[in-house]
């Protein structure tokens, strides 16, 4: 085993860790904001105390984010340093930027965390939260245009392997640019959205019955389903920017191996010996998918060399990803009619053991999301460009590092859940309810 | 000025602000933890809590600024030093992890948590260490060439005087600049107790500091003649560092101004950073790599440019706004609020 390989184990390692502190980090600031304005305008404190509380893990989560964020900017030199030395010299602006999102949501999360009830006028502590939600969120458009560069490099000439005519502003608004950027930043609300359900959800069935976790799975299966809407949306175009700028990645997650119009969607199956078995084939949806219309030709992988094409497996994380995704679409939408009709369903045990469910699910869905953006890929870590064997460190000690970092985001995942569970077992929201309710009654006395 | 030394002396800015915010907040970390296992939590937990809590993210940013800009403006740093710091840097990270997310726990999901405090205390003691392994692999020396690529010879390098000089002087400049600073702070809370503690500390890790950065200088001689003798051409900077050092001093002792006694503490440490970053000056690493010839293409350095002024704009005003809540509002550091969520 070459350090090729450790490389990329690390790389993926840390990214799939990371991702999921970093997809609550930009989610979790939209869905405090979303409570505490609808506390002020309703003037209720329930939701301003679910904005606070949420703040309150929050701080956790974000520690995690921030210090395995640090953990991949650093890897990303070290372990592919032929990579970034490229990648400095046209694709270093969104970088630069996303530093100074990431400082000002760092400065503005420190002064919201500490003013709590230190304003008269509540309306200026939300004020403090808007630069942390947008930091955090610009924090992730300029990570994410990092990444569709990858996937479309341009904005430079390599002639001679001399780098010419760099122009970052072509580098950042790339063709995958749109597509990527719009589908990480709703599915990063849409996952906190059902993380945040799950847990109400999951209070609801172990004994507490307050309306406080009423209104909060309420806000969330509200803002869950309207993301995940959005993310069915973005998904569609994301399958015609592939078809134009990747179709090899199209073609390797779908099972589409030669080239033809009218060409049906692969939906699960395995692959046995190159024959696809078991799948459920919709006729003309890839050509839909791809193209917009059911007779359109789709490029299928027998345009490529197989070198150059990525591992089929990555059907299974398109699967999963899809899959999933579709299901909490219908979950959220039926929890929200069902709501609005009075079913008496929506409210039942069952149910709610369904959205503890999406819990986990969502996260299950994000991470084969982002597999299958990077296996997919594969053999590029800079498509056409650059092999990410040719980009990866030639240091041999790549493979115990790995068993380190692999250490450290056990002994991190383990510490912040034994954390955030002490946290909010030790201080149960019906109790702060009546000490709150009691240091007003105080005031009047 | 070129655009060359404009964007390494940015970088040195934003690295020079990331060691002593740094080595406040990791001091202050290891007092806290040393405290507790002490007995002396008593005295000089409040205080430090006091001032840690809403900065300690702004710290780690500075330091992400720092590299994220080395491979913007000088991207072939990625090639060398990525490819050699694999070890030493990973060390970094982890240590920079463990500090980061148990000072987390510890400060809003365990309160008093020994085991966290002890962690992050000593993590964060070790991190300066961990990273001023990068500055000694600068001076050149540690790195060899073979078939192209860089090697660091791990041999050399630990048992180089150079390197444990470079590490004890992380670990003792941290502590001395850190509790320097809560002297000052702790005064103004009106926490006397504290204050006479923390005042013993900075008096204490006063010595080892100069002593190490001294060694420093005459080590270099041996190691690094090119350097040492662009030290020399320095020296007025270098001399101007000891005297403010010897004021910093005096005014502890004193017991006298101890806000303008931190002021000459920063102003130290800026005149020696300086000297040294000027004397390094033009290589980033010798004597392979220069600022010139590591230096990104025109277009990308006049868009980091933009980006970075545009940047400043907004973050200056937001800094402002972090000290005037926080470190220059009275009532909050003398606890009488508390508004954490």
């Amino acid at each position: 085993m070459d350090s090729v390989f450790y490389s990329r184990v690390l790389t993926e390692l840390t990214l799939s860790f990371h991702i999921i502190y970093a997809t609550i980090g930009v989610g979790v600031p939209l869905m405090i904001m979303l409570a505490q304005w609808v506390g002020i305008k309703k003037n209720d404190e329930h939701y301003i105390l679910l904005a606070r509380r949420w703040a309150r893990g929050f701080v956790i989560t974000v520690a995690v984010g921030v210090v395995t964020g640090t953990a991949i900017g650093l890897q990303l030199s070290l372990l592919w340093p032929n990579f970034m030395e490229l990648a400095g010299n046209v694709i270093a602006l969104p970088l630069f930027m996303e530093t100074f999102a990431f400082f000002f949501e760092a400065i503005f999360l420190g002064i919201y965390l500490y003013t709590w009830d230190r304003f008269e006028n509540q309306k200026k502590h939300f004020l403090l939260l808007i630069p942390v939600a947008i930091g955090a969120s610009f924090s992730a458009v300029f990570i994410t245009i990092v990444n569709a560069f990858m996937n479309a490099p341009q904005g430079f000439n390599l002639v001679n392997n001399e780098l010419i005519n760099v122009n970052p502003l072509m580098a950042m608004f790339n063709p995958a640019m749109p597509t990527k950027v719009s589908h990480v930043l709703g599915t990063a609300y849409m996952t906190t959205a059902f993380l945040l359900a799950a847990i109400a959800a999951f209070r609801l069935l172990r004994g507490s019955n307050h309306i406080y976790h009423k209104k909060a799975l309420f806000l969330t299966l509200k803002v869950g389903f309207i993301f995940s809407v959005s993310a069915v949306l973005i998904g569609d175009l994301s399958g015609k920017y592939l078809a134009q700028y990747q179709p090899e990645k199209l073609a390797a997650a779908e099972w589409h191996f030669e080239t033809e119009e009218n060409a049906p969607l692969i939906l699960y199956g395995i692959l046995d010996d190159g024959e696809v078995k078991y799948a459920i084939k919709i006729p003309y949806a890839l050509s839909i998918l791809a193209h917009g219309s059911p007779t359109a030709e789709v490029i299928g992988l027998d345009q490529f060399p197989e070198e150059d094409t990525p591992p089929l497996y990555i059907h299974y994380l398109f699967d999963i990803m899809v899959t999933i995704g579709m299901m909490l679409l219908g979950l959220s939408a039926i929890f929200w009619f069902g709501m609005g009709r009075n079913w008496k369903f929506v409210e039942s045990r069952w149910f709610r053991w369904l959205i503890v469910i999406s819990g986990p699910l969502v996260f299950i869905s994000l991470e084969a999301g982002w597999w299958l953006a990077e296996v997919g890929r594969q053999p590029w870590i800079l498509r056409n460009i650059m092999r990410t064997s040719e980009g990866a460190t030639t240091s041999g000690h790549v493979d115990t590092m790995l068993v380190l970092f692999a250490l450290l985001y056990l002994v991190l995942g383990v510490g912040s859940v034994v954390v955030l569970r002490r946290m909010f077992i030790r201080n149960p929201v019906e109790r702060e309810i009546a000490d709150r309710a009691q240091e007003k009654g105080g005031d009047i006395q | 000025m070129t655009i060359e030394i404009l964007g390494i002396t940015v970088l040195w800015v934003f690295l020079f602000g990331y060691i002593m915010i740094g080595a406040i907040d990791f001091g202050a970390g290891f007092f806290n933890a040393y405290s507790v296992l002490t007995g002396k939590q008593r005295i000089l937990t409040n205080v430090i809590q006091r001032y840690l809590s809403p900065v300690w993210e702004v710290t780690n940013v500075f330091l992400v600024f720092f590299f994220v800009g080395m491979i913007g403006f000088f991207p072939k740093t990625a090639f060398y030093y990525g490819t050699t710091l694999l070890v030493p840097v990973s060390f970094g990270i982890i240590l920079l992890a463990v500090r980061g997310s148990y000072y987390a726990f510890e400060t809003y999901g365990a309160r008093g948590h020994k085991g966290y405090s002890f962690v992050y205390g000593v993590a964060g003691l070790l991190l300066p260490a961990s990273l001023s392994i990068v500055l000694t692999i600068s001076e050149g020396g540690f790195v060899d060439l073979v078939d192209g690529q860089p090697i660091l010879d791990y041999w050399k390098l630990f048992t180089s005087p150079l390197t444990w000089a470079i590490v004890v002087l992380s670990i003792a400049s941290t502590l001395y600049i850190s509790s320097a600073f809560l002297t000052w702070y702790a005064n103004k809370a009106g926490d006397v107790e504290a204050t006479q503690l923390l005042r013993k500390y900075a008096l204490i890790w006063a010595l080892p500091t100069i002593i190490t950065a001294g060694g420093i200088i005459v080590e270099l001689r041996r190691h690094n003649p090119l350097h040492y003798e662009n030290i020399q051409r320095f020296w007025p900077l270098f001399l101007l560092s000891f005297l403010l050092f010897i004021g910093t001093v005096f005014l502890i002792w004193k017991r006298r101004q101890y806000g303008l006694a931190f002021g000459l503490l920063a102003g130290q440490f800026i005149f020696a950073f300086f000297g040294y970053g000027a004397s390094h000056y033009p290589y980033l690493l010798y004597p392979y790599l220069t600022i010139y010839d590591s230096f990104t293409n025109p277009a990308m350095a006049i868009a980091l440019v933009v980006a970075f002024v545009f940047g400043l704009l907004l973050l200056i005003p937001s800094i402002y706004l972090l000290l005037r809540m926080f470190l220059f509002n009275k009532d909050y550091v003398k606890g009488k609020e508390d508004h954490h969520a």
